[in-house]
């Protein structure tokens, strides 16, 4: 296709510019099919799938599923134990990344780089290469029972999960929170601390108030990675009651008869928060995949 | 993007200590070690440990003791005896190699075109970056709908036209890797558009303007000018795509497992150690060969990342 063209403005799109667009809209059509076909699927009643067939116009369309899956996957419990997981994760992670950030990006000493490389490359291994003794470790921290419902500190613990999501996800927040406080002014941090604040009052009062663009941006990012993890949870969170909502799916499925319908009804809801979460805040998911790709 | 955000950090020397006092220096100490403590401890210790747990055959009872120590057993096992490893490595590669060549070269592509001014740009980003807010494990169950064998779009859409395909394109293990892959894509063009977009923003408006004036056409200044110029952002979309087909689970895990067609090296680091079966030491050995295939692409970014604070 050519593309050598300037956007001169003519009366009427030049034909290369038609071309584009019919590409970009066939290609748009064929990414929203797979997302369309499972809101058009989650609308029909089983029974009018089997009669009609999946491939074939509604007899009836109605919330029947949505409502059969709310209730039958206890969705609202399964909401819950993310948002029990993904709001202390969000909060403590950026908590904790703005200061480390802030200790490596606004002060020398000798291991500022070596920090921000071990953080990093944390957030890069894939998290099976550390799944195995992680498991392990997580058994033996043993509290008293009356600390836990198991005996166990993190193991099958709310705790458990939200401690390896902000270990997890620090390096690429301090990653990016560093190059953003590198372009804040020095002069800032200078006069207070001529004014006599002390490191945790500039750190509070002056660095987390100037960063909060980089912060809602990274917010928006952290809250969706967390929301859809899988593997974590899978794997420390023993009780299936306890598992977050992207789990919740599998109660949907019996062993003997799969309702494709139910599940369609089950996957939309289940997508439905990030969906909202990233229309409302478009920018900000943006900006923080962008901040975190060129350095600011 | 802000202003802020775009200018180079300001090249001045950062605070040295003299202003502060000792009471902040035990503050800086804990801010930056109690974090350092946990990353250490969570997931440094633990790739450690499974490096050296790798020449066990501890089965997750009683104390390690020299009677576990193997040597090399699970990787000679691993390499000559385990029928998966060879296919799983292989998925891995193939994944990586679809990613590489299809779906991020796309993903490329439709940063290109949109990095223009046409009407209706954000409509078109805004769809196309969809699913990558997605979970996995929600593509997994979209996809489903799609490549069912029974009820699934593809195939029904087949049969209405009087093709009964009766493909089983997620349970034949010949093919199902590559429908998966279908639907990893889905997600991936979208991230790396994104990425890729951020990059053609930050390239200086005015190389493209004197690639014009010496009349390059639009091909010749992209391939010529503003690639080389992105060189940084072309390290970051390699680096994310080797890592995001090694990291690859959650799809494979929610359709079967991760079997009949469908191991990764994940995979089966979990279903040996995380399960009945308990081989702890052997799933710590193909941990390790995990680890070691991550650290080439992790290594090369953080030498980059390196010079380029220099």
């Amino acid at each position: 296709m050519s593309v050598a063209v300037q956007p001169a403005r003519r009366r009427g799109l030049p034909p290369s510019r038609i071309g584009l667009h019919t590409f970009l809209i066939a290609m748009c059509a064929l990414w929203l099919f797979p997302l369309l076909w499972a809101v058009y699927t989650s609308l029909r009643p089983i029974s009018d799938t089997i009669r009609h067939g999946f491939v074939s116009l509604p007899g009836t369309l109605n919330f029947d599923n949505y409502v059969n899956a709310w209730n039958q996957a206890e969705l609202p419990h399964y909401y819950l134990n993310t948002l029990i997981v993904s709001i202390p994760g969000v909060i403590l992670t950026l908590l904790v990344a703005s200061m480390v950030a802030f200790g490596v990006s606004r002060f020398t000493w000798k291991f500022n780089l070596s920090v921000l490389l071990m953080f990093t490359a944390g957030n890069l291994l894939p998290p099976q290469v550390i799944i195995v003794p992680l498991y392990w470790m997580y058994q033996w921290i043993h509290v008293p029972l009356g600390v836990s419902d198991n005996g166990l500190l993190l193991y099958d613990q709310f705790l458990g999960i939200i401690l390896i999501h902000v270990v997890f996800q620090l390096g690429f927040s301090i990653f990016v929170l560093s190059s953003y406080m590198r372009t804040l002014s020095q002069e800032i941090i200078d006069s207070a601390l001529v004014d006599g604040a002390s490191v945790f009052r500039i750190w509070w009062n002056v660095i987390v108030p100037l960063c909060r663009p980089a912060l809602a941006a990274l917010a928006t990012l952290l809250f969706t990675w967390i929301y859809n993890d899988f593997f974590w949870a899978l794997v420390l969170m023993e009780s299936g009651a306890k598992r977050p909502i992207t789990s919740a799916l599998n109660n949907l499925k019996s062993e003997f008869f799969i309702n494709n319908n139910l599940l369609a009804a089950g996957a939309v809801l289940v997508a439905i928060p990030t969906v909202l979460v990233f229309i409302a805040l478009q920018r900000q998911f943006i900006r923080g995949l962008t901040l975190g790709a060129t350095k600011g | 993007m802000d202003s802020a955000t775009t200018d180079i950090a300001l090249a001045r020397q950062p605070r040295r200590f003299s202003l502060i006092t000792r009471k902040d220096k035990l503050v800086l100490a804990l801010m930056l070690g109690l974090p350092i403590a946990f990353d250490l401890v969570l997931i440094w210790v633990p790739t450690l440990a499974s490096v050296l747990l790798s020449f066990t055959n501890w089965r997750g009872v009683g104390p390690i003791t020299a009677h576990n120590l193997i040597g090399f057993r699970n990787y000679k096992f691993l390499f000559t005896g385990y029928i998966y490893f060879w296919p799983a490595l292989e998925h891995n590669l193939i994944w990586l190699g679809f990613f590489l060549l299809i779906a991020t070269p796309l993903g490329i592509l439709m940063a290109v075109l949109l990095d223009r001014e046409i009407r209706g740009s954000r409509i078109y980003q805004t769809v196309f970056f969809l699913p990558v807010v997605l979970s996995l494990a929600v593509v997994g169950f979209i996809w489903t709908l799609q490549f069912s064998p029974s009820d699934g779009f593809i195939n029904s859409a087949f049969a209405l036209t009087g093709h009964n395909l009766g493909v089983d394109w997620l349970g034949n293990p010949k093919i199902n890797l590559w429908a998966v892959l279908v639907a990893a894509s889905w997600r991936q063009v979208g991230y790396i558009m994104i990425l890729y977009l951020a990059g053609l923003k930050s390239v200086d408006p005015t190389l493209r303007e004197a690639a014009a004036i010496d009349g390059a056409n639009a091909t010749q200044t992209f391939l010529r000018v503003v690639f080389p110029a992105m060189a940084p952002i072309n390290v970051v979309i390699v680096v994310v795509t080797i890592i995001e087909s090694l990291r690859a689970f959650d799809i494979a895990y929610i359709i079967n497992h991760g079997t009949n067609g469908l191991e990764l090296l994940s995979t089966l680091i979990t279903n040996n150690s995380i399960s009945e079966a308990n081989l702890i030491g052997f799933g710590s050995a193909i941990a390790t060969v995990l680890l070691v295939i991550s650290l080439v692409p992790i290594i090369f970014y953080l030498t980059r990342v390196s010079l380029e604070s220099r």
